[in-house]
């Protein structure tokens, strides 16, 4: 944000201590935070490496690191991705709604009832999870086993206390809703007022005008979205170690029977408390890949968005 | 909605022109959205209070009858307009659907949570509790001496870099990166900050350390990027003509960020810092590697284990004893406890923005 009227040019050469420490500080502040994110990747590293490379004697899954970290990925990846599938439409429709369909000002109050979701800690979602969702959810996985049962998803046997991979997806797409909803509302509302004003001009209907005026303009922004949501979702942790029965090493197409694989966050917190040598360096490593994929990730998401504000009227 | 979907027809005779027939399509009466809507509603009611359906089958009945909607509307409208009324009745249903988690959320919380409530709750720690009673006191303070020493880490650093990115960087390439990898930091998953810490400290340390100053560190990764962000936004939205007019008063640069823009702004970095308060005094993953959990009281930020709430409660859960429902009952609490907080922290941040940030044109 530059002024337009440039005080360092305009000064004479005066420059007094108070000036120099003050940009000396705020300079200093923004290095210290890519320290900060180098150190998060350097440490991770030095403390990983011994885990990767630790002998399966060493450590107390008795594997070594590619076999015992595989399934926790996959487990990790799997329950994501179901996240995402179930939160993506709702977030568009509730965005959708809060933007264009329901009243000016009754918007802002339902986006603040949405945005009260993201405060909803992350223990109360795992504790949440456990006493009303799974229960709530076995007898639909024992319907699901008994009538679908043919799709490999539902070959159960179903859970008796619902603490499935699929439970905990839904608690996760619960999670990453509000932070989708509120990105997708922001650029639903930056539309131009007048390609939606010609579409409905042109006979439009509502719906009509939001296929092609609102989603063309917000294709790429969704997409962002959608990744962040992806970011959380792939590093949420306590819901999923609260929710899951984890059975460690499975690696199964099956999203509601009790034998579940773990997802690394959730692994690294059930793990780390009684967790000792070699083994903290497999978990410090485990977190590292975590760490290496959220960035990835992250990193596609906002190089997204960055390429659209370049070239959108908007900004 | 008022959509011209036929055009005029060819010239009939003059006369009484109806003009609603003349202009308009065949509609559905205004009161046929609501008339769907309520009929379904009694209906599912009904159900509900006759035959004893759960709840979420109720809600289930309520969107299959107001299905009906377009139905009627592709009878009477035709397809386009059932189109759009039909998508309206998925855009809705999408928001109630999202609104359901909240309210079970806050119901469950809120009707197991009180059961445990009391003065003895916040008074007592779980030093040597076996079974009913103790309390949370050992948290509570854990949990507000940790956030409170983030925010202090935070603050200061967040502060100052949105001040370089605003006022100094002139939008150069440090900024830039900066700026992009602020973004990135907002999605570090929060385990991953807590095993950091970890690691940071286990080389000062040696291993199996547990330090409540570590799960401020942690909570610092955290925040930082919440901080800069929200202040940046503040800081940007200053009118240039302030600063303008401090430089031609000759009032120096710092003097002019710091006497004229971060009091305008002020408002605004106050309701962002707290919701970033709010955002990370809820984490439990990097308290529970690096701060640890423990039964006694902890003031010292610098030795050993120390509680929080959201580790008590988990913990609570976790390994709930013999018999394993009081603990439980404490982990609600200190859920609603929690949940309480962050709710009154989000209020204070909302008041604070509504009441002290700078009345201008709009």
């Amino acid at each position: 944000m530059a002024s337009t009227l440039d005080p360092r040019r305009k000064r004479s050469t005066i420059v007094r201590p108070g000036d120099r420490i003050f940009s000396g500080l705020s300079t200093s502040a923004g290095i210290l935070i890519l320290i900060v994110l180098a150190g998060v990747a350097a440490f991770l590293t030095i403390e990983g490496i011994p885990g990767i490379f630790a002998s399966p004697d060493d450590v107390k899954s008795g594997q070594s690191f590619l076999p015992y970290v595989w399934p926790l990925v996959y487990g990790t990846l799997i329950a994501a991705t179901i996240a995402l599938i179930i939160s993506v439409p709702i977030a568009i429709g509730v965005a959708l709604f809060i933007s264009h369909y329901s009243p000016r000002k009754l918007g802002q109050v339902l986006g603040y009832l949405i945005d009260l979701l993201a405060a909803v800690p992350s223990v109360v979602y795992g504790l949440w999870g456990i006493g009303f969702l799974a229960p709530n959810m076995a007898p639909i996985y024992q319907w699901l086993e008994d009538n679908l049962g043919f799709i490999p998803f539902f070959a159960g046997p179903a859970s008796a206390t619902g603490r499935t991979i699929m439970t905990a997806s839904i608690v996760l797409a619960v999670m990453i809703l509000p932070i989708m909803t509120a990105i997708c509302r922001e650029i639903f509302l930056q539309t131009p007022r007048l390609h939606e004003e010609a579409a409905l001009a042109l006979g439009a209907t509502r719906w009509e005008m939001a296929r092609m005026a609102i989603f063309p303009y917000a294709r790429s922004g969704i997409v962002s979205a959608a990744m962040l949501g992806l970011g959380r979702a792939l590093g949420e942790t306590l819901a999923v170690a609260m929710v899951l029965s984890v059975s460690a090493g499975t690696v199964t197409a099956n999203l509601i029977s009790s034998t579940n694989p773990s997802t690394i966050a959730a692994n690294i917190a059930l793990s780390f408390g009684e967790a000792s040598g070699k083994t903290v360096n497999v978990l410090i490593a485990s977190g590292l890949v975590l760490f290496v994929i959220t960035f990835l990730v992250n990193f596609a998401a906002r190089a997204i968005v960055d390429r659209r504000k370049e070239f959108s009227g908007a900004n | 909605m008022t959509t011209l979907t036929n055009p005029p027809g060819p010239a009939k005779t003059p006369g009484p022109v109806d003009v609603h027939q003349e202009l308009y399509g065949a509609r559905l009466p205004s009161w046929g959205p609501r008339a769907v809507l309520g009929g379904a509603v009694v209906v599912a009611a009904a159900l509900y209070v006759l035959a004893g359906v759960n709840v979420m089958l109720a809600a289930l009945i309520v969107f299959a009858i107001s299905l009906l909607l377009p139905v009627w509307s592709v009878v009477v409208e035709g397809r386009r307009k059932a189109t759009d009324r039909l998508v309206t009745v998925l855009v809705t249903s999408s928001f109630v659907l999202a609104m359901f988690p909240l309210f079970s959320i806050l119901y469950t919380v809120i009707t197991k949570g009180t059961k445990v409530l009391g003065v003895d709750f916040f008074t007592f720690s779980m030093r040597n509790v076996v079974g009913e009673g103790g309390g949370i006191y050992h948290a509570l303070a854990g949990t507000l001496l940790i956030t409170g020493a983030a925010t202090v880490i935070s603050v200061p650093i967040g502060m100052f870099t949105a001040i370089y990115l605003v006022e100094y960087a002139d939008g150069n390439r440090l900024s830039r990166w900066i700026r992009f990898l602020v973004d990135v930091m907002t999605g570090i998953p929060s385990i991953v900050a807590g095993l950091f810490a970890y690691a940071l400290f286990v080389l000062f340390f040696g291993e199996g350390v547990r330090m409540g100053i570590g799960g401020s560190v942690a909570l610092s990764v955290l925040m930082i990027p919440v901080v800069v962000r929200s202040t940046e936004e503040m800081l940007k939205l200053v009118p240039n003509e302030l600063r303008e007019a401090s430089y031609a008063l000759g009032v120096p640069k710092w003097r002019t960020v710091s006497k004229v823009v971060l009091p305008t702004a002020l408002a605004g970095i106050v309701t962002g810092i707290t919701l970033a308060i709010a955002r990370v005094i809820g984490e439990t993953a990097p308290l529970l590697i690096i701060a640890g959990a423990t039964d006694s009281v902890n003031f010292n930020l610098f030795d050993g284990r120390m509680a929080s709430l959201p580790v008590f409660a988990y913990t609570s859960v976790r390994n709930p004893g013999v018999p394993p429902e009081f603990s439980i009952d404490r982990a609600w609490g200190a859920a609603l406890t929690l949940l309480l907080i962050v709710m009154l922290l989000n209020l204070i941040a909302r008041l604070v923005s509504y009441y002290f940030s700078p009345k201008g044109e709009r």
